[in-house]
Formats: C-alpha cells, sequence, structure tokens
C-alpha cells in the first residue's frame, strides 16, 4: 500500500474498512478521468451519499473531509483544484461497521471537492462541496 | 406550526402598543415632549416564557453615537431583503416616519440633526432599568447574550474583559454565545468561564481541532413558567480565518449545519418544548441555516449589528435582529403550549438614554469599572469638524481618519484598515478623547504594520474581502465589511464572481493605476498573522489627531461601486 500522499491523514472507522491512497494515479489526470475510471463510465444517478466539510477552510493544509455513504462498496474523493485531484478510495469489506471515512486533505486553493460512492446495487451516488480557501483577517 | 391567528394577534398588540398608526406615534409623543421610558419599554404579548436578547455590545458600558449604515448591500437571495435594506426604504418599510426617534435609531440620513434631538443611545444603567421593568413582570425571563462583549473599549482591554464579565454577571445574564471573547486567547477565555463568568458559555460549533470533539457545551435546558426552553449557542464560525487562529489554535469554528441538527434534536430529545438558538452567525448565515435545519423556533441573531423592529419569519423560524453597542434590547414573549410554540410577540427596545432612567446600582458599577482608567480615557486629544462612523458596505469616515493617519504617521502610499462593523460614532464638533480612539481600535492585536505589497497583492487581498462579503451563497461569508483603503481608489462590481470583481485600481496620489507587477509602501493593522510588528494602532491614531488639532474628513469618492 502507498501512503505517501502528504499531508493526508486517513481516520478509519470500523473494521474491515481498508484505504487505497492515490499513490497509483502517478500522473496528474482530470477528474473527469478518474471519475470515469472509478465508475467504469456508468451514469451516477443514485442517491445515499453526504460528503461533509467545511464552506471555508480554516487551514488549506488540512482540511478536514467526511464521508457517508451506508452500504456503499467503495467510495472516491476528488480534489478537483489540485494539481493532482485523487485523495483516494475508501474501499469497505463485508465486515465493516459503517460506510464512512473521515480524512484530512491539502487544498491548493478554492476549489470543489467531489466524492463517488459505488453502491452495492452497482449504482453510484455522487456528492459534491465548495471549500474555499481564503486569506482571511478582515472579519468583524 | 404557529396557526395565522396568532400573528394577526401578535401584529395587533404591537399596533395597539405601537398605536393606531404604527411607528410614527412616537414622532407626535416625541413632538409634545411626552415620549416617557413607559412608552419606550412598554408591556410583554401573551406567552409564559419572556426572553431578553442583547448582542455585540462591544464593551460600551456609555451611551454613544451609533449611526446605521447607509451603504448595505445584500446579494444572492438575500438581495432587496432586510437588513439588507437602508434609509428612505427601510422607514418605507417598516413605517417608520422621516425624522422620528426610530428614524434616528434604525437609518442613517439627517444623523446629525436627529441626535442632537434625540440624543445619546445605549448605557448599561439604562439597559439595567430596562431590565428591571421587564422582570418586574416577568421574574423569570432569560437574558440571553449574543457575544462580542468582552472586546471594544479600552477598560475591556486593560482588565482582559473582566469589567464586561463583571457587569453582564450584574445584569443577571443566563446564557452567552462568543466570537471577539476569544481574541483575549484561549487560557483566558477558560480562565473566565472556569473563575469568573456566570451565564452559560454555550457554543455549539466549537470544536476541538485535533480531536474534532466538541470543546464547550452546545446547550442549557432552562426551566421557566412550567415550560423547558433550550437555548443553543452558535459562536462565529469563522473565527479562525477572520481573527487570529494563534491566540486559540487548538479549536475549529464552520457553520457545522449537520451539528446544529443533531444538537437541535438532542435537545426536543431531552424535553425541550421550545428551542432557541442563540447565534453569532451574522443575519445571512442564520437566514439560510433556519431554512435548512428544521425544529428551531427563534433565532437571536448577532455578529452583523443588524436592527429590525420585527421579526423575519423563515418557514417557522423567528429571527430577531437586537442591533448592537448597547443601542436596543429585544424583547420576545413566547406562548408554549402543549409541548410546542403557539405565538411570539417581539419588541425591539431602543435605548434612548436621554428618556430611560440611569438604575444607580448599575451606574455606581459601571463607574467602578471604569475608576481606574477614568483620567486615561478622558485627555482629550483633539476635536473633530466632521461626523465620524464606521457602519457600511464601504468607508466610513472613522477609518479615513484610520488611514490617513496610517498613511502619515507610518509614511506609507497605501492604507488598509479592518472592515469591522463596530465601533462608537463621534458628531461633529466632539472633542476627541482618548477613550473615542479606543473605542473605534481596542483589541488585542493592534500593531500597525509597514510593508511592500505589489499591486497583485493588494488586488488579491481586495477580491478576497469582497468575496467573504458578497458571496452569494451566507455560508461563504465571513460577516465583516469591506477591507478600508487609503490612497487608492477602485472600482467593484459586486455581482461578480471572486477575482473580477475589483477593477480599476489607482493610486490617487498621483493619478496612476496600479501596476501589478509594482511594489507599494502599505500600512495596515489587525493583522491575523502571529508575529506582526509595528506601533500600536490607538498611539498611530493619536499621534496623527494631535498633529491635526482639528481633524476634518472629506467626503470619499474613491470607491465606485456597481451593484444590483
Amino acid at each position: 500500500m502507498s501512503f505517501s500522499r502528504r499531508q493526508t491523514l486517513a481516520i478509519m472507522a470500523g473494521s474491515g474498512l481498508s484505504v487505497m491512497l492515490g499513490g497509483r494515479m502517478a500522473l496528474a489526470t482530470p477528474t473527469e478521468e478518474l471519475i470515469a475510471n472509478f465508475t467504469g463510465g456508468a451514469e451516477i444517478t443514485g442517491e445515499g451519499l453526504t460528503l461533509t466539510a467545511p464552506e471555508i477552510a480554516e487551514n488549506g493544509n488540512t482540511v478536514p473531509v467526511e464521508v457517508d455513504a451506508p452500504g456503499a462498496e467503495a467510495i472516491i474523493l476528488l480534489a478537483t483544484g489540485n494539481p493532482n485531484p485523487d485523495v483516494g478510495v475508501f474501499h469497505f469489506g463485508p465486515l465493516a461497521g459503517a460506510q464512512m471515512a473521515s480524512t484530512r486533505i491539502r487544498l491548493a486553493g478554492t476549489q470543489e471537492v467531489v466524492a463517488i460512492a459505488k453502491m452495492s446495487d452497482g449504482s453510484f451516488a455522487r456528492a459534491a462541496q465548495e471549500v474555499k480557501v481564503t486569506i482571511g483577517g478582515c472579519g468583524g | 406550526m404557529i396557526a395565522r391567528r396568532h400573528f394577526l394577534q401578535a401584529g395587533l398588540a404591537a399596533s395597539a402598543l405601537w398605536g393606531a398608526s404604527g411607528f410614527g406615534n412616537w414622532s407626535r409623543l416625541a413632538a409634545q415632549q411626552r415620549l416617557g421610558q413607559d412608552d419606550l419599554i412598554g408591556t410583554g404579548g401573551p406567552g409564559n416564557v419572556t426572553l431578553i436578547h442583547i448582542t455585540d455590545i462591544h464593551a460600551q458600558t456609555q451611551p454613544i453615537w451609533f449611526r446605521e449604515p447607509e451603504i448595505n448591500l445584500g446579494v444572492g437571495e438575500a438581495q432587496g431583503l432586510v437588513p439588507h435594506v437602508t434609509g428612505a426604504a427601510f422607514r418605507k418599510l417598516y413605517g417608520i416616519e422621516d425624522g422620528s426617534p426610530l428614524d434616528y435609531a434604525l437609518t442613517y440620513d439627517d444623523f446629525v440633526a436627529l441626535g442632537r434631538e434625540y440624543g445619546r443611545m445605549g448605557g448599561l444603567d439604562r439597559i439595567a432599568t430596562v431590565l428591571k421593568a421587564i422582570r418586574a413582570e416577568r421574574p423569570d425571563a432569560l437574558l440571553l447574550d449574543g457575544g462580542d462583549t468582552w472586546q471594544g473599549s479600552l477598560p475591556a482591554l486593560r482588565t482582559e474583559g473582566a469589567d464586561m464579565v463583571r457587569l453582564f454577571n450584574a445584569l443577571g445574564t443566563d446564557a452567552m454565545t462568543s466570537h471577539w471573547e476569544f481574541t483575549l486567547g484561549i487560557d483566558r477565555v477558560n480562565e473566565i468561564i472556569e473563575t469568573e463568568l456566570d451565564p452559560a458559555f454555550l457554543g455549539a460549533n466549537i470544536f476541538d481541532a485535533m480531536w474534532d470533539e466538541p470543546a464547550y457545551e452546545p446547550f442549557k435546558l432552562f426551566e421557566r413558567g412550567g415550560t423547558s426552553i433550550a437555548v443553543i449557542g452558535q459562536a462565529f464560525p469563522y473565527l479562525p480565518i477572520a481573527n487570529p487562529s494563534w491566540m486559540f489554535p487548538d479549536l475549529s469554528f464552520g457553520v457545522r449545519q449537520e451539528r446544529m441538527a443533531e444538537v437541535v434534536q438532542e435537545a426536543r430529545d431531552a424535553g425541550a418544548e421550545v428551542v432557541v438558538v442563540l447565534s453569532h452567525n451574522g443575519f445571512d448565515v442564520d437566514r439560510k441555516m433556519a431554512a435548512q435545519v428544521p425544529g428551531i423556533d427563534v433565532i437571536l441573531t448577532g455578529h452583523t449589528h443588524d436592527a429590525l423592529p420585527e421579526p423575519v419569519l423563515v418557514g417557522n423560524t423567528h429571527l430577531i435582529a437586537s442591533g448592537s453597542h448597547g443601542k436596543f434590547v429585544s424583547r420576545v414573549d413566547l406562548d408554549v403550549q402543549d409541548g410546542a410554540l403557539k405565538g411570539l410577540t417581539h419588541r425591539l427596545i431602543p435605548i434612548f438614554s436621554d428618556v430611560i432612567a440611569p438604575d444607580p446600582e448599575m451606574t455606581a458599577l459601571v463607574e467602578e469599572t471604569r475608576a481606574p482608567f477614568k483620567d486615561e480615557m478622558a485627555e482629550v486629544l483633539g476635536t473633530t469638524e466632521s461626523l465620524l462612523y464606521r457602519r457600511g458596505n464601504f468607508n466610513g469616515t472613522w477609518d479615513d481618519l484610520i488611514c490617513n493617519a496610517l498613511i502619515s504617521e507610518r509614511e506609507a502610499d497605501i492604507a488598509l484598515s479592518p472592515g469591522f462593523r463596530w465601533g462608537a460614532s463621534l458628531m461633529p464638533g466632539q472633542e476627541i478623547t482618548r477613550e473615542d480612539v479606543f473605542n473605534a481600535t481596542a483589541m488585542s492585536y493592534p500593531e500597525a504594520y509597514r510593508s511592500e505589497m505589489t499591486g497583485e497583492t493588494l488586488k488579491l487581498i481586495l477580491e478576497d474581502v469582497a468575496d467573504n462579503l458578497f458571496n452569494p451563497d451566507p455560508y461563504y461569508q465571513q460577516g465583516g465589511d469591506m477591507v478600508r483603503v487609503g490612497g487608492m481608489g477602485y472600482r467593484i462590481d459586486i455581482g461578480q464572481p471572486v477575482g473580477s470583481r475589483v477593477t480599476e485600481m489607482t493610486l490617487l496620489s498621483s493619478g496612476e493605476k496600479i501596476d501589478p507587477s509594482k511594489t507599494y509602501v502599505v500600512a495596515g493593522w489587525a493583522s491575523v498573522n502571529e508575529g506582526t510588528e509595528g506601533p500600536a494602532i490607538w498611539d498611530v491614531v493619536e499621534s496623527h489627531i494631535r498633529n491635526q488639532g482639528t481633524v476634518s474628513i472629506d467626503p470619499n469618492t474613491s470607491v465606485d461601486v456597481v451593484a444590483g
């Protein structure tokens, strides 16, 4: 397994959860291509995936992101605005207590964070959230 | 579900209180010199639970001048909606007569003339009188403080909030939430909570950054009049971004809408018959949260300093906006029956300091907290010929004065002053005391930096702050106003996306366009970066005022705003 990605810390919840972080795609690949690889080109019409991320990052170097999709087999997480958008794929085995995972990712700037879940019935669900990375300092 | 009938009743009650012609009745009373304390405080509506809301007092214990904004632009779905309505449009919306007391209290026009007629507003001793009057009728009324209480004056700065903690304890505050409180530093905040503070310190959205666990109590259940009321605290969501995160490094905030939904459910499960959110989100964020999170009966809004004479209803959630700086106190009477809210009556009580008698005990206590600093605060630094005010989306005259001070005292091309919404106004002809300067500048990271920035960096800063103010999604707004700029003009089209709003940046001294690659000397204050160096901003401003003797601020025409 490759855990080489800097700034990525996965907190595993439940037994039977394995994490494959994105070292496989060595070269920067467009988000669409990563999604197509994950879905095999299938349409994304399903529901049941929740992506939780801050609207504005408190620290762009370590942004907490959580994905939760009851019944999912795998969830891919993508930082669409990073030079290398693939954050990782979470695989959930049959013994997984819950199909959720949380991690912290580094964001190069304001961008959309996208997750796609592969559900056990073969359908795919999508969730996305804009995360703003700001210089801050003038709230009042 | 609240029956329509109850709103009609509430409306009738309010009309009866305000008189047949609504707010206009006050003008007649005032004209007849009959505007009295009882007219202002009034009586409550039907119901068994009374809430009293004060928020964003910014350590203003004394009656003050405070001019409401002329420009307060709404974007996205909030465009044209309160609180983004000012001046004549605001008066028309609420039926407020020109020149009436509420015109003076709630809008900006003719501020100087009306101020001279109606006098200063606020004062903790006047607020104490109002609280006593409400409690005489409803002894178990809940007093809820929306935060930004421990910062904003010289005594609060010197005592690290101890004066305000003591005074709000004495008022009998039941619960509070927070924002600027955390700029005292995490150790001081926790010391206050553990050893000095009477009210419950609530913040459902304050988390430990490392473990992502709640760091403070999210809510408190109160039993009043046989009714169980949950008060949920919601701290300012963007503290680590808008204020220096190194002062509270282990805390994480955020809107955390899902968390709010969980806490509402938790409160209901614990037996709450009515759920009140004591919020420092800012009005537009609260309006969105009310639409997205079910089960909240009342949101006592804060942070954006809006004062509204009527609640705003979003679904079944009532949003109350109680202003800032002690100008107003909101009284909210809830009729809770069979475990649910059946009716609500609201009254925004303006604290006209010449009409409401000071409570002698509170006067004495406030004087005690001010005594160690009295001589220092009273020192006259100069005089102003102009009205000095801050509030508004773009430059106010107080900030123009601060920017002028930064440019002259720090020998800079360009000055930046943060878009804070706090700071009392000063009337033309008024002497400027040291206390007045601290009322506009007192905070814990006051270093006035002097550095070099490229035109590209300046553009980036302006675009970033503009997006914090004008992002069409309220959850991406931070609730401050636009950064104030001295020595440079620009054009802003608020409807554009980030990166495209600010154009025609011009160096005013030469009339030349700002060159992205050229370096400019920039002075500013309130940097969120640790280790910022420079003299305190109040010393810079004091030195400038002393050099000027009499200050006069020309109308600022350097920002060209495109909106709507």
